[in-house]
């Protein structure tokens, strides 16, 4: 794949800088010469719909902190403040709240995408486990930055978080301690949620460079999971990709800016509205519906170390997930056999959220029990088997190939 | 290099070991302060204990104190769960242990209300909740049933609901912490 620079300033003293500093030279070659195959569909676009999303995160942020004051007798009041009182603030506070939960949709679209054509597979191992590492500094973000308005939901997922460390033995209680700053969830917990809640998205950001830089080493996957071999196969990135991504970037927009405007609060739980109460719990704790399926799985086992060690190994799952499937094919398109144990697997996954929506208690056990064994079946049997034992469809010789196969003339294209 | 022949290459590599060895635990005690500057400071370690005057609370009747920001549930037991809390086999138990050695005197019942699985506060102080299938807590975030002596009896939490340190001043008035 040419990544090279082909970026040549006529102006001189444009010339001067880049001589100097070739950071034009690299933006040319990432976002406008970047050769991508020619055949990406719309799941491709989410990526840079997820980088819209951040960037929104990171604006919105940066001005709600201008008005929130992290202190256990004031969070609350200055979080309503924002939402009364602040020019705008409103939608700035209801824009970083859903934008919240649009990220983690896109990124949910973006990894199944991942699964479907086969791009966490070689030669992209590395630029999968960025990924994989910026979802869980995701996750952490998000759970940090749902404490900050300190209402009930918020007081008791820190509390709920906060103990899972608390498994461990012996070093669990000291641990547990040591995050808090005192023998409960408080203001100092609060002060440090927060700190925490600016850091983490630096952090990520650097991952979200690192997994950019990785992309651009061994190029995008395709819907057909077979590599590029020539230059017909490939497009530039500018404008074909920019257009394609900044149309996908507004139709995505839509519903974002329906749920701003029009059902801002349809995704979050009307209990925190109510101040934290440390004396009292609320009688059903839900997460925010973008760790359902994660919640499930921690509370299906009636264990508490075994519930979170499977917690934390349903998202090791994803990391490895390079080495346990070895098939030779890496789109599903042609794997008729995985594809179907794919869908069996996203139902799986929807199906674990529901369950995390439940009361833990009866047949919901039960369910997330059976729901729980299949998550892991997936990744630890079917994966590795059905990947040794399925033969693959015959895959088209080259990109360009399987497009012209599509729009039904076989004769090869003249046009370079 | 010119004068390998003179080098005392095991002197060498001791002393870079040895460098080597120093500077990674002086950069780990330096990082001490800063790992430590999160665990719980002086004010907080300050307030440590509370008096309780048990007086006005009756028999059948439950009150819920904070004590270092957490609940502590002191209950008033009657006959019937007094008798039930004895009557339990020990060796059935997740986190074996005789009523007796949670109570300092049978009819008090003295515990901090944190459910030992993820820390929500178990249902079962005020009349009308949902006490469990044991005559004691219930929580209601993960379904963790607690008996009338506040042992685990079903449910994920590991442990017993936990019994602070706590002595009676006078008959009628106890001290936490």
């Amino acid at each position: 794949m040419s990544g090279h620079a082909t970026f040549e300033p006529q102006n001189k003293y444009v010339k001067w800088f880049e001589d100097r500093l070739p950071i034009l030279g690299l933006v040319h070659s990432s976002l406008v010469a970047f050769q991508t195959p020619r055949n990406l569909n719309y799941w491709w676009t989410f990526g840079g719909i997820l980088f819209m999303f951040l960037m929104i995160q990171i604006i919105t942020g940066v001005i709600l902190a201008m008005h929130y004051i992290p202190h256990e007798t004031l969070a609350f009041d200055s979080t309503e403040h924002i939402l009364r009182n602040v020019n705008y603030g409103w939608l700035i506070r209801y824009m970083h709240a859903n934008g919240a939960s649009m990220f983690f949709f896109a990124v949910y679209i973006h990894m199944f995408r991942g699964f479907y054509y086969g791009s966490f597979k070689g030669p992209r191992e590395g630029l999968w486990i960025l990924g994989v590492i910026i979802y869980n500094l995701m996750m952490a973000a998000g759970f940090l930055g749902y404490v900050l308005p300190w209402g009930q939901m918020s007081f008791w997922a820190a509390t709920v978080i906060t103990n899972l460390f608390s498994a461990f033995p012996i070093i669990g209680e000291p641990i547990v301690h040591w995050l808090w700053g005192g023998y409960s969830v408080g203001q100092p917990t609060l002060n440090r949620f927060y700190s925490f809640h600016y850091l983490v998205p630096m952090i990520l950001f650097v991952f979200v460079i690192l997994h950019v830089w990785a992309l651009h080493v061994v190029g995008n996957n395709n819907p057909t999971g077979i590599s590029v071999k020539s230059k017909q196969d490939t497009l530039p990135f500018h404008p074909f990709y920019t257009i394609k991504d900044a149309y996908a970037i507004v139709a995505f927009l839509l519903i974002f800016v329906w749920f701003v405007f029009f059902n801002p609060n349809q995704l979050g739980h009307p209990d925190n509205y109510i101040p934290a109460n440390p004396m009292v719990t609320p009688p059903h704790i839900v997460p925010e519906w973008y760790f359902l399926p994660f919640y499930a799985i921690l509370r299906a086992v009636p264990d508490k170390l075994g519930g979170v060690l499977l917690m934390f190994g349903a998202l090791a799952m994803l990391a490895v997930m390079p080495w346990l499937d070895r098939s030779k094919a890496r789109s599903l398109t042609y794997r008729p056999i995985m594809a179907v144990f794919f869908w069996l697997f996203v139902i799986d996954a929807l199906f674990l959220g529901w369950l995390g929506s439940q009361p833990a208690e009866g047949i919901y056990v039960i369910m997330s029990r059976l729901a729980t064994a299949y998550y892991f079946l997936h990744f630890l049997i079917i994966m590795p088997l059905v990947s040794t034992f399925e033969k693959p469809r015959p895959r088209p010789e080259s990109i360009m190939q399987s497009v012209l196969d599509k729009a039904g003339d076989a004769s090869p294209a003249k046009e370079a | 290099m010119t004068n390998a022949d003179t080098v005392d290459e095991s002197r060498r590599d001791f002393l870079y070991i040895a460098t080597g060895a120093v500077a990674t635990v002086g950069a780990g005690l330096a990082c001490w302060p800063l790992i430590d500057q999160m665990n719980p400071d002086a004010t907080v370690k300050a307030l440590s204990s509370i008096e309780v005057d048990l007086a006005p609370v009756e028999v059948g009747q439950a009150i819920t104190v904070v004590w270092r920001g957490k609940p502590v549930f002191i209950r008033h037991r009657t006959v019937k769960e007094i008798k039930e809390a004895k009557a339990v086999d020990v060796a059935t138990l997740r986190d074996p242990q005789t009523d007796a050695e949670r109570v300092q005197k049978p009819a008090w019942l003295v515990m901090v209300g944190i459910c030992t699985h993820l820390g929500c506060i178990p249902k079962g102080q005020k009349v009308g909740d949902e006490k469990g299938d044991y005559d004691g807590w219930f929580c209601p975030c993960h379904g963790s049933h607690y008996d009338s002596s506040g042992r685990i009896r079903k449910g994920p939490a590991p442990l017993n609901l936990l019994v602070p340190a706590y002595t009676f001043l006078t008959d009628t008035k106890i001290k936490i912490g």
